[in-house]
């Protein structure tokens, strides 16, 4: 029988080695998935790995992708190392887009490009007004925090819905739920001629120096994630984990505000109910993938976005479902969680 | 009057759905496991019990596939958990986000389709009692079998040996183990009743409570559910009362929209969300109450001589 010994100390190669073979695990089940659906695995395998890095055109849509799911795990990583469990990002992604839209919307003709700012700015307070509510009920009642960031999910969807189809619905619009295109003014800079790719990667980027330089080389960063591994050790050299509490939910949630008003005001242009698009779910991959560090956290976003894009991909050319993002996403995480078991322990055959 | 015998029934029917999930997770939390897959479960058994019924015709094989469903992915995720000691949280946040693209994945074939005639069930004699005929007894037989689960799931738990045993090991699976008792096979067996439980709860939503497939149609029951354990610090009749409770509170806001109330309906469509939010902070707020309540070895890995 298999039997696992504990490892004196984690395995620093499987640390590393781990999210390789969970890649290596889940192509081989996506290629068996392929095979039994009839289809030919070859070009599956193409969709999701080559044809998104074939052109600079592609390599643009891959990093459109990535940016925001970069910019949402980042910040679950602050969370998640300080053991807070916000996995409703997705709500305050929604938010940031809803606050942006918002500043967004006031713009006119007249108005200055620098009016970009002012609308990032709201979405960054829009997500951390929703996941402070989270902070706040934990830290005054107690409220477990997985079950109220979800909720709150719900709520946040809904808000959306209720806003596009009331207040800031387009009178020009046909009836669609959907705000008026935003004023060029609001529009995030792109970066070339024919590519969606904006400014925002340089935010992602300078978002994971930022996040770096917090986790590794500053004390408030450490005394996060004490307060995470060790809580009573925390208490002990005085770290408040009210503290930690509030820090990780207020800078998870303004990372994924700004993420939702990147794309409002950046490749979608307008507030629609399509905005919450699975981004703040597919980063809490992102983040475990990445080890929740941030220059991990740089490739597994590009990984999970090519998820994405060859999931349309996968529909438009092969004829299989979009949902087969979502289905390799999940065998993603599972394979990941079990391949981990590696890094603290050995396997070993005993009889 | 009318109206609100209607009301009744439909709060039962909603409550049959929340129940039979939540007495499901707080097996698995009576073990000492935590599985926040539940969404994903009770997804993968919509689409599971939905198929089996629009393929054979029989609700009953539709209730099989359903927790079939429900029990093979309560099994990975116990296979994980409990022998390779993954964190239970992201085990469970990866059965939710697995359940959530494979259903919308095989799921996609059946969207338009529609299942045989759907039955009206009524108990005889009981049904013409005016108002509580129609409040009480015209509902699918289930809905009385959940009660019935309920109760005996309340004298295993608290009237049984094996019972006993099983609380024992989320109480302390230490001293479990001490006396014997393999601790893991306990933990997986409770694992995978509940998953099947949750399973039944996904084949009900889809087979009698909306009767259609839709992409995510279990729209967070299985985080409310998860919710109603604490609500009910972990009391399996309190589950019951709770469901019913949030049952309710689903279905007022039809019974809202219906009466011609001048709420938009999105903040309708919030209320169960945010009763769930509402109550878990006024039943979280005093910390003892839930530290004397709560399993103890809740969300901790257990792992023999270690």
């Amino acid at each position: 029988m298999l039997k696992l010994e504990a490892r004196p100390q984690p395995s620093t190669a499987w640390t590393y080695g781990s999210p390789l073979l969970a890649l290596v695990v889940t192509v081989l089940i996506g290629v068996l998935l392929f095979v039994a659906l009839g289809k030919d695995p070859v070009a599956g395998l193409r969709v999701f790995f080559w044809d998104p890095i074939k052109s600079p055109y592609a390599l643009g849509e891959l990093t459109v992708k990535a940016t925001p799911l970069l910019l949402i795990a980042l910040g679950l990583a602050v969370c998640f190392r300080s053991n807070v469990w916000n996995i409703g990002a997705e709500g305050q992604y929604v938010l940031g887009a809803i606050a942006a839209s918002g500043v967004a919307l006031m713009a006119d003709k007249g108005s200055s490009s620098w009016i970009v700012l002012p609308v990032l700015l709201a979405g960054v307070l829009g997500g951390m007004f929703w996941a402070g509510i989270t902070a706040w009920l934990r830290d005054r009642f107690n409220a477990n925090e997985i079950l109220v960031s979800l909720m709150l999910v719900y709520v946040a969807v809904m808000l959306l819905s209720f806003m596009v189809s009331g207040p800031w619905k387009d009178p020009q619009g046909y009836n669609f739920p959907q705000s008026r295109t935003f004023d060029a003014a609001t529009r995030i800079p792109r970066l070339f001629a024919g590519s969606r790719v904006s400014v925002g990667i340089f935010i992602a980027l300078a978002g994971v120096a930022c996040v770096w330089v917090f986790l590794f080389r500053t004390r408030a960063g450490f005394a996060q994630q004490v307060g995470g591994l060790a809580p009573a050790a925390a208490r002990y050299a005085g770290f408040s984990s009210r503290r930690t509490l509030w820090v990780a939910l207020l800078i998870s949630g303004g990372m994924a505000g700004l993420a939702g008003a990147l794309e409002v005001a950046g490749p979608i242009g307008q507030l629609t109910p399509y905005v919450p698009a699975g981004y703040g779910f597919a980063a809490i991959i992102v983040a475990y993938v990445g080890r929740l560090h941030p220059v991990g956290m740089v490739l597994s976003a590009v990984l999970m976005s090519m998820f994405y894009i060859g999931g349309e991909l996968a529909q438009s050319r092969l004829g299989m479902p979009r949902s087969l993002t979502g289905v390799f996403q999940g065998l993603l995480l599972f394979t990941l969680l079990a391949c981990d078991t590696l890094v603290n322990y050995r396997v070993r055959w005993a009889k | 009057m009318e109206s609100y015998a209607l009301l009744i029934a439909a709060t039962l029917n909603a409550g049959t759905v929340l129940a039979l999930a939540s007495l499901g997770l707080l097996i698995n939390e009576k073990a000492g496991i935590v599985n926040l897959g539940a969404e994903g479960m009770m997804l993968c058994a919509a689409i599971a019990g939905f198929a089996a019924v629009v393929h054979t015709g029989s609700d009953l094989l539709g209730f099989a596939a359903g927790i079939g469903a429900g029990a093979l992915l309560a099994l990975i995720f116990g296979a994980l958990v409990i022998w390779l000691n993954t964190n239970q949280y992201a085990t469970g946040l990866a059965v939710s986000l697995f359940g959530a693209g494979f259903s919308a994945f095989v799921g996609v074939g059946y969207v338009q389709q529609k299942m045989p005639e759907r039955l009206q069930f009524e108990i005889p004699w009981l049904t013409d009692i005016p108002l509580l005929g129609p409040a009480l007894f015209r509902q699918h037989p289930l809905a009385y079998l959940t009660v019935l689960l309920a109760l005996a799931l309340i004298w295993f738990l608290y009237r049984t040996r094996a019972g006993l045993v099983l609380r024992s090991v989320g109480e302390s699976p230490e001293s479990a183990h001490a006396l014997g008792y393999p601790v893991r096979r306990i933990r997986l067996l409770a694992v995978v009743a509940g998953g099947a439980l949750c399973g039944l709860s996904g084949a009900y939503i889809s087979i009698v409570y909306t009767p259609l497939w839709v992409e995510g149609m279990v729209a967070g029951k299985g985080w409310i559910a998860l919710a109603l354990t604490t609500f009910a610090t972990w009391r399996p009749a309190r589950v019951l009362l709770g469901a019913y409770l949030f049952g309710g509170v689903t279905m007022l806001q039809f019974h809202l929209q219906g009466d011609g109330v001048e709420i938009p309906s999105q903040f309708l469509t919030m209320l169960p969300y945010l009763a769930t939010i509402v109550v878990l902070a006024l039943i979280s707020t005093n910390p003892q109450w839930i530290r004397i309540n709560m399993p103890a070895s809740i969300g901790k890995p257990f792992y023999p001589g270690a």
